[in-house]
């Protein structure tokens, strides 16, 4: 069942719900018992966007499903970064939106794409199509900053050309029910591909970061790395899926995903999947849920570090790496910026 | 000027009591052991006096200069000017050594009102304080204790306790799982640190470390009391005889 059609025929039956294995931990039909209304046109935001210091050469505006531009494309020649903003601003009403981003072959696009609102209860429903051209290198960097009781959806379709990077860290601090899924096709041919996550969560947020990445021929690589901290009765959950295609030999990928949970109450659902039909691949995936440590705690205190700052620097150390990876120098440090706030609310 | 007064402490984990009536007075500039048999209680004052969870005071006190410590959290004894080195220092990952050792400086700092150290100011600091306890200064660039020996972990101990320079130098069992020149090395940091306004409480089971860390005054701490105090000689006497003639005492 599909968002799409159910909004299209106006009956919440046909959402997706726990019953359909891909939105088995994210239950659509159950947090939304009718399709809402469809949101009204919004004014230009007068706030400041999230990750607002990373310098941007283009813009593209979604207000309330609205893209100010339809269709990005990006041609061969010097790195370029695109912001790409969606906002929306909206009670009890729900909206949707497409854009397509194409990178020519050889282009170097840097992708700030964040996502925030006011208002209150409305549905967000974000599709992006994304190619990423022959020795094209896109770094995508994902903000997800909405409100409590949003529900905010948002899937990729990511098609790649031998020989192209993609680098990919969505960081989120989740919804009533968020979602952020990516379906990467990797060629092989040298391709390159790093799908991290990061997700901080507290009071009844929930958060599902959902990757589906195929390799389809030989000689790709893929790295992923997702981390989460989780609080009061959040729910984080990471979805990981590689299928390494018949044929598709020699593919090297990695996936690792690890949390914490900071008290009983807090969730965690983790479905690391690796599938492989190929020969002489190299696969490996690693998945932990743990707590604080409560031994290292003390010893930290006793050093001098107030019980909320030791947990912030345990966290943060826990953390750090994902937002180490981001290679933007710019968007490393607001990313970093405002992980550190987000952790000092957690601790 | 008696520094730290430990006055009648009860201790318990759970429900079982482990420390029962201990009394002790250590001045300011002195330098005091506390020798027992495994199971006397040796850790448990330490812990306590740091202000572990899960340790319960049930009766009696204990203070620095005056003031209780047993009602703050150990952060704020910290700040005091408790410092306890811990038999098995832990290890933090992902948090660099100098990273951890400003924030606590800092941490104490602020909490006794004063203005933070300077990043220039701290490395400064940590530069010369490594150089004496002869540690590699870019080990102090990787996560604290992670992948250290048992050694290396102690000489750390006695690294922050020469940055963060505290009042009472509480040494739990440091010369445990130390080589004869790891022994020195931290023993000359600790010694190094004597002042007339600190006061230190040496815990450990073996005459050893005392060889190197002259003590004012030993203590035999068995049964979770003090059952016998004298000079230096003490502890070598106890080396003799062991601990045997007091595993009677009456708890």
């Amino acid at each position: 069942m599909s968002l799409l059609k159910a909004i299209e025929a106006g009956d919440a039956s046909l959402l997706p719900s726990r019953r359909d294995e891909a939105w088995r931990y994210s239950d659509l039909r159950a947090a939304l018992r009718a399709i809402p209304d469809a949101s009204p046109s919004a004014a230009t935001p007068t706030t400041t966007a999230p990750l607002a210091a990373v310098k941007a050469d283009h813009e593209i505006l979604v207000l309330n499903g609205r893209p100010s531009q339809a269709a990005f494309r990006a041609k061969a020649g010097a790195p370029q970064v695109l912001r790409l903003r969606i906002f929306a601003h909206a009670d009890h009403t729900l909206h949707q939106g497409a854009v397509a981003i194409d990178l020519d072959a050889g282009a170097d696009l840097t992708l700030i794409e964040t996502y925030e609102g006011q208002g209150a209860d409305y549905v967000s429903d974000i599709a992006l199509a994304i190619t990423v051209g022959a020795g094209a290198r896109m770094e995508r960097i994902v903000l997800v900053d909405e409100p409590a009781d949003a529900i905010s959806i948002s899937g990729s379709q990511i098609d790649l050309e031998p020989g192209a990077r993609l680098y990919q860290s969505v960081v989120t601090a989740g919804a009533r029910l968020q979602r952020h899924e990516t379906q990467v096709r990797h060629p092989g041919g040298g391709a390159d591909v790093r799908l991290d996550g990061l997700y901080l969560l507290s009071g009844k947020r929930h958060a599902d970061l959902t990757t589906v990445l195929t390799h389809a021929a030989p000689d790709g690589t893929t790295r992923q790395l997702t981390k989460g901290v989780v609080r009061d009765a959040a729910r984080g959950v990471f979805q990981g899926r590689i299928l390494v295609e018949e044929g598709a030999d020699r593919t090297d990928a990695r996936m690792g995903h690890h949390a914490l949970l900071l008290n009983d109450g807090a969730e965690v659902d983790a479905k690391p999947e690796l599938e492989i039909y190929a020969d002489e691949v190299s696969c490996a995936h690693g998945n932990t849920v743990g707590s604080l440590d409560d031994q290292a705690l003390f010893y930290m205190r006793a050093r001098g570090l107030p019980e909320h700052e030791a947990k912030a620097l345990l966290m943060q150390a826990f953390v750090g790496e994902v937002g180490e990876r981001i290679e933007h120098p710019g968007a490393r440090e607001a990313v970093a910026a405002w992980v550190a706030a987000k952790l000092e609310s957690l601790a | 000027m008696t520094m730290l007064s430990i006055d009648n402490l009860h201790v318990s984990i759970g429900d079982k009591a482990i420390i029962k009536g201990l009394s002790l007075q250590v001045p300011a500039g002195e330098v005091h052991a506390i020798m027992g048999p495994n199971g006397a209680g040796k850790s448990t004052l330490s812990y306590t006096l740091a202000g572990r969870a899960g340790y319960d005071v049930t009766e009696g006190s204990a203070a620095l200069d005056g003031e209780d410590l047993l009602t703050l959290e150990p952060n704020e004894r910290a700040a005091k000017g408790v410092f306890l080195s811990f038999q098995y220092p832990l290890e933090i990952p992902g948090v660099p050594t100098l990273t951890f050792i400003r924030a606590a400086l800092n941490a104490q700092r602020k909490a006794r009102g004063e203005a933070e150290v300077s990043a220039p100011a701290f490395l400064k600091l940590a530069r010369e304080a490594s150089n004496k306890l002869k540690i590699d200064f870019d080990m102090l660039k990787r996560p604290l204790n992670v992948g250290f020996s048992g050694g290396e972990k102690k000489r750390m101990e006695i690294l922050q306790m020469a940055i963060l320079s505290p009042r009472l130098l509480i040494l739990d069992e440091t010369d445990s799982g130390l080589d004869i020149d790891a022994l020195r090395i931290v023993s000359e940091g600790v010694n190094a640190m004597r002042a007339p306004d600190r006061a230190m409480l040496v815990i450990t089971h073996y005459q050893r470390l005392l060889d190197y860390i002259k003590p004012d005054r030993v203590h035999v701490l068995a049964g979770g009391r003090i059952v016998a105090s004298g000079g230096p000689e003490l502890a070598h006497e106890l080396e003799r005889s062991g601990y045997d003639q007091y595993a009677m005492a009456p708890a």
